[in-house]
């Protein structure tokens, strides 16, 4: 279980790979004993973590071929793929949970893969890190260019989260799609969640990311 | 025993089977001999067996020097104590395929349909007329060994090129057999331009004047010229224009004064050429022609899916065994793309499986080679493995 608390080394895929504190979160929403995906696993954390705990049968798909090699060389049934080509090849109900930790805005069709998440899953986890923080909406005023901050730190000609989004857009996707909400929260970095929580605009104000469990409506 | 001394033998570790083995062709061996070498030790609980199989011109001499050659084991660099198939962890097994020419029956082997022109005395090898055979066929030779050696139930079942072939036939016909399967730079089907590639080898046999129809056992002369020029096609295909360009880019060498050779033709010759002619001519003394042949064939008929109705998912419907694909960028004779095929099969089949691409400009060979991200990723796989077998450390 060292791996838990581990710290990826530079050259990470996504901006917000490098804080992985919403990882107990989603471990949080997560049924003992259930099948369980994690699409963009990183070095497979989360699985191993879901594994020793909760004795989950948790498998992973990862995209930076370093991040999968050194998931299996732990012992971690992870594998190469790309969510937004490969969830189209697990059958229908294939797992209790998939989840999607931090990674929905690096991909290229966001909508299909949620749709996709909801098809092999039951459950779908989705974490993603919250566009609307009072930080990111002040810069953006006050300087009139992209924001920088510790979670959004990359410019935007560099930054490989293509589609950057607030906790109230994902509310909106979820009922135009027809996904239920079945529980969902927002935290800081350090993973604290705070009273805000229960109010949406408050969360998407002070929240630096959102996490969401999802159902088919 | 009144062979050629060219089929003289080292004797082979063995265990020969008088229960008849009915190919996928329709022909029946009544008895046949698989040769195989075991290393580490089998524990009480018989759960500790690896099973790995070897490549098209590999042999059962996987983690000690050759009894012909005197070279280490083809892959003493994953098979030994403290290795990625750790011997002492691990109970391994790795027997010479069906069709092979390191004492498993095959080609060489006393033919034992009844039609042999020396009589009775058995003397006369099967040669040109060995059945068939099939991955399928060299599986259930296997299957025998293992069931011959007590075991209800592999660890794990590994292979490289026509090995991994094994290991997902392995997988397909005895899910219950194998808790872990590690098909390693290999595919489910042998493509087109790979029939091909082996099809320029074994014309390259038919058109040596020594092959004589596959009876050259009667002038004691071997096609070697013929094998040579085939495994030299094959090698190519084993290795990545970078690994050449980086070994020996287009660098010149004076040709030895050989004119038996008619290397000498233009005085002096590419290293890449001195270094395939190398390949060949060390290639024939440790490998039958006919066996080359049958084998080539082998993989040339694999095709897993087709047993399923062209479905290779139903192969692997509803398996436990847990998977582990490798494949290397630089592997154009098994690339990438044909790995990805059957991770994705696996994974409608709701399979549990791994998959890495390892980096690497070593071409096809990687597999054999000094891989340090697939030693890795190889010795980890079967620790997890063997966490979820509840095998004892």
């Amino acid at each position: 279980m060292s791996t838990h608390d581990h710290v990826p080394p530079d050259g990470v895929q996504y901006v917000a790979k490098n804080m992985r504190v919403d990882l107990r979160l989603i471990a949080g929403m997560i049924e003992p004993a259930s099948r369980v995906l994690d699409i963009g696993c990183g070095d497979g954390a989360l699985i191993d973590h879901l594994f020793q705990t909760k004795g989950c049968d948790a498998r992973g798909i990862e995209i930076d071929m370093a991040e999968v090699i050194r998931a299996v060389a732990q012992g971690l049934p992870v594998m190469h793929g790309d969510a937004d080509t490969d969830l189209a090849h697990y059958p229908d109900g294939a797992f209790d949970y998939v989840v999607l930790s931090r990674t929905l805005q690096a991909v290229a069709k966001p909508r299909a893969v949620l749709r996709q998440m909801l098809r092999i899953g039951t459950r779908a986890v989705v974490s993603f890190p919250n566009f609307g923080h009072w930080l990111v909406r002040l810069q953006l005023l006050k300087t009139g260019k992209m924001p920088m901050t510790p979670t959004w730190d990359r410019p935007w000609h560099e930054t490989p989260n293509i589609h950057p989004c607030t906790i109230r857009d994902f509310f909106d996707l979820c009922a135009q799609d027809g996904y239920a909400v079945e529980r969902w929260l927002a935290a800081d970095d350090a993973g604290g969640r705070a009273p805000w929580r229960r109010f949406p605009r408050l969360a998407n104000l002070f929240g630096e990311q959102g996490v969401f469990l999802l159902r088919r409506a | 025993m009144d062979h050629p001394a060219f089929f003289a033998q080292v004797e082979h570790s063995h265990v020969a089977f008088d229960e008849p083995l009915t190919l996928e062709c329709g022909v029946t061996l009544p008895r046949f001999t698989v040769a195989y070498r075991t290393y580490g030790r089998l524990n009480a609980a018989r759960s500790n067996a690896v099973l790995v199989c070897h490549a098209l011109t590999g042999d059962q001499y996987v983690a000690e020097d050759h009894p012909i050659t005197g070279k280490p084991g083809w892959w003493d660099t994953v098979v030994g104590p403290g290795r990625p198939v750790d011997t002492d962890r691990f109970f391994v097994i790795c027997a010479n395929v069906l069709g092979g020419c390191m004492g498993s029956t095959g080609p060489r082997s006393p033919r034992q349909d009844g039609l042999n022109p020396w009589g009775d005395d058995g003397l006369e090898p099967w040669g040109t007329d060995f059945p068939p055979v099939t991955m399928r066929d060299m599986v259930s030779a296997q299957k025998r060994l293992v069931d011959h050696l007590g075991i209800a139930r592999l660890f794990a079942v590994i292979g490289g090129s026509m090995g991994g072939m094994q290991a997902l036939q392995w997988a397909a016909s005895y899910p219950d057999a194998v808790f872990a399967a590690i098909p390693v730079a290999c595919a489910a089907y042998h493509s087109a331009q790979n029939i091909a590639f082996h099809e320029v080898g074994r014309q390259a046999i038919f058109a040596d004047p020594d092959w004589q129809g596959g009876r050259y056992w009667r002038s004691g002369r071997v096609p070697a010229r013929g094998l040579a020029v085939a495994r030299m096609c094959a090698h190519i295909t084993y290795v990545s224009e970078q690994a050449l360009t980086r070994k020996f880019g287009r660098r010149l060498q004076e040709a030895p004064k050989d004119s038996r050779e008619a290397i000498d033709l233009f005085g002096e010759m590419f290293e890449v050429e001195s270094y395939l002619r190398h390949q060949g001519s060390t290639f024939v003394q440790r490998f039958d022609a006919n066996s080359y042949l049958t084998i080539t064939r082998a993989m040339d008929y694999f095709d897993l899916a087709a047993d399923y109705d062209g479905d290779l998912v139903a192969a692997f419907r509803n398996t436990r065994t847990r998977f582990l694909l490798v494949s290397f960028t630089s592997d154009w004779l098994f690339p990438t793309a044909e790995s990805r095929d059957i991770a994705r099969a696996l994974n409608r089949a709701g399979a549990n499986v791994s998959f890495v691409e390892i980096p690497t400009d070593k071409g096809h060979d990687a597999f054999l080679l000094d891989e340090p991200d697939f030693h890795r990723t190889l010795a980890g796989f079967l620790a997890g493995c063997a966490v979820h077998a509840r095998l004892e450390p």
